[in-house]
């Protein structure tokens, strides 16, 4: 009998304890599998309640939308609505073409008295829609760079505003493109004084220039599905509320005199 | 003593199992790269629970502390938090000192914690306008990070989105008027109509000048207090983030918060994700 050299004894030893990992490792595979699916399962299980908690509130919300129009809530009887000089709308760009819907709610604004409206979406539609809509509610001009913020608020009828993404973050490389000729033409004053160059007002007064100007809003109300401002001018929105209403098809003039009211009874510090 | 302090512990190992269990569902779906948070309420915090103001800060600075734990357990990998604003300095002078040396200890208990964590620091601002000590400190603390990558935190310090703003425009304008003297100095007239392109400030220029360009746009902006704005606070990067507030103080905010603001991401995330990759 040939006596076992050591390589086939380490061999036949590797053997024996790859017989006895493989099913060790299959062990551990299946569990990691069956964990993950117990976990996925989980999470599915999570969200449903989430999303059962969210329709239980929105029903809630839904009706206490209904007593709020009909005039049945005491508390939303009066609005200061004075305290809304400027107002922003962001409706999803999908949304944006229910034109029908943005008239609806531009009617329920002019009725409660709000003066100026920007009204938002971040591809543009609604300002390549805006003859439409200035035709179909005449109860509104198109707001001028050139209108100075407190000639808006004495306007008879509403200035209405058409924003997109190319009069937030595009706008302000614009006017930075319009502060270097400047500075150019200046022959580079303070550059070399570590000291600032250019002031707030003058980024205002660019923004203008480039035609991106206009009032930093007291209250944006978005209209879409995820609480998300969506590309909103960065340069007008510091202190401004923000609410969201939900998606534009499910409007409701309770919702709408709700969030004014919410806003009413905020009160800012500033950083104070 | 040691019978009372026994229960305590096996329910203290019992909640840090559950969160565990809870943060291993959550992880399941799809996470945040990136949460923002605007430390509000301490003031109102230590007003309810009748400590002096000092004390709410102290509360928050803890607060978020936990709440840095939380994210590096879920694996969240940016959080960053507005600890400080410009329009701050007009609060009483007592309570800014106290703000800077909070600061101040929160920047030596983070110098030990990266010693043996690889937690990248950054401090994003005007730190110009801090003392000699904390702007020192902070630089020192973000270079001796900088390589650090598992986990970066950013502290908003003398920070205002509209000053970020304003500043980066500055640092693009500079860049572009210095490149614009060389070429003029260097009469190339042939490359004229390439310098041109060169000369014009994109927003490329202007977001790289920008403070928070070390870190990605936000997944979740959380706000506390129950208030509903950004005043000031990274508007320009929130374009495409799930803005959350919440009803309850800074120092309040828990584990139970952090998920519940996460499983709200999660209902949206299909909704954003197609947003962001639309721009």
């Amino acid at each position: 009998m040939k006596s076992l050299t050591p390589p086939l004894l380490r061999c036949l030893c590797l053997n024996r304890s790859m017989d006895f990992i493989r099913p060790k490792r299959m062990l551990y595979f299946w569990i990691d599998k069956i964990r993950n699916v117990l976990l996925r399962l989980s999470w599915h299980l999570v969200h449903s309640i989430i999303n059962l908690c969210y329709f239980t509130t929105g029903m809630v919300h839904a009706l206490e939308s209904h007593l709020i129009s009909r005039g049945l809530l005491r508390k939303y009887k009066s609005l200061h609505i004075s305290k809304i000089r400027y107002l922003a709308i962001v409706i999803e760009s999908e949304d944006a073409c229910r034109t029908s819907n943005v008239i609806e709610l531009l009617q329920w604004l002019a009725a409660l008295g709000i003066k100026h409206v920007s009204l938002y979406d971040n591809e543009g539609l609604l300002k390549k829609s805006k003859d439409i809509i200035l035709e179909k509610f005449d109860g509104a001009v198109l707001f001028q760079d050139t209108h100075e913020n407190n000639v808006l608020l004495d306007q008879p009828r509403m200035t209405l505003e058409f924003v997109s993404f190319y009069d937030g973050k595009e706008a302000v490389a614009r006017a930075a493109n319009v502060l270097l000729m400047k500075y150019i033409k200046s022959g580079g004053i303070g550059s070399n004084q570590g000291e600032q160059i250019f002031t707030e007002s003058q980024m205002s007064e660019a923004l203008k220039t480039v035609g991106s100007g206009g009032p930093e809003p007291d209250l944006l109300l978005i209209y879409g599905p995820a609480r998300c401002h969506l590309g909103f001018p960065a340069w007008r929105m510091r202190y401004t509320e923000i609410q969201h209403m939900g998606p534009l098809t499910c409007m409701t003039y309770g919702s709408l005199i709700k969030a004014i009211y919410r806003f009413t009874t905020v009160r800012q510090n500033y950083g104070k | 003593m040691e019978s009372e302090s026994l229960p305590r512990k096996i329910f203290t190992l019992c909640k840090t199992l559950v969160r565990k269990l809870v943060f291993r569902v959550l992880r399941a779906g799809p996470m945040p790269s990136h949460i923002a948070v605007i430390m509000d309420g301490n003031r109102r915090y230590a007003k309810r629970n009748r400590l002096n103001e000092g004390a709410g800060h102290d509360a928050g600075a803890m607060a978020l502390f936990y709440l840095i734990t939380y994210c590096y357990e879920l694996g969240i990998k940016y959080i960053t938090a507005y600890a400080f604003s410009t329009d701050n300095f007009r609060r009483k002078p007592q309570e800014v000192g106290k703000i800077m040396s909070l600061l101040r200890e929160s920047m030596a208990l983070l110098t030990k914690i990266t010693k043996h964590q690889p937690v990248r620091v950054h401090f994003a601002g005007n730190l110009e306008l801090l003392s000699a000590e904390l702007r020192d400190g902070a630089r020192k603390l973000m270079e001796a990070t900088a390589d650090y990558s598992k986990i970066v935190v950013t502290i908003c310090v003398c920070y205002c989105c509209s000053d970020e703003i304003l500043n980066s425009v500055e640092e693009s304008v500079l860049e572009k008027y210095y490149n614009h003297s060389y070429i003029r100095d260097s009469h190339d007239d042939n490359d004229n109509d390439d310098n041109d392109g060169k000369n014009t400030i994109t927003l490329v220029d202007i977001e790289k000048h920008m403070y928070m360009a070390v870190t990605p746009e936000p997944d979740i902006l959380i706000r506390t207090a129950h208030e509903h704005r950004l005043s000031n606070f990274l508007q320009w990067q929130t374009s495409y983030t799930q803005l959350a507030s919440l009803p309850i103080d800074f120092p309040e905010l828990n584990s139970w918060q952090l998920t519940w603001v996460i499983l709200d991401f999660q209902r949206n995330y299909d909704y954003l994700a197609r947003k962001k990759l639309q721009r």
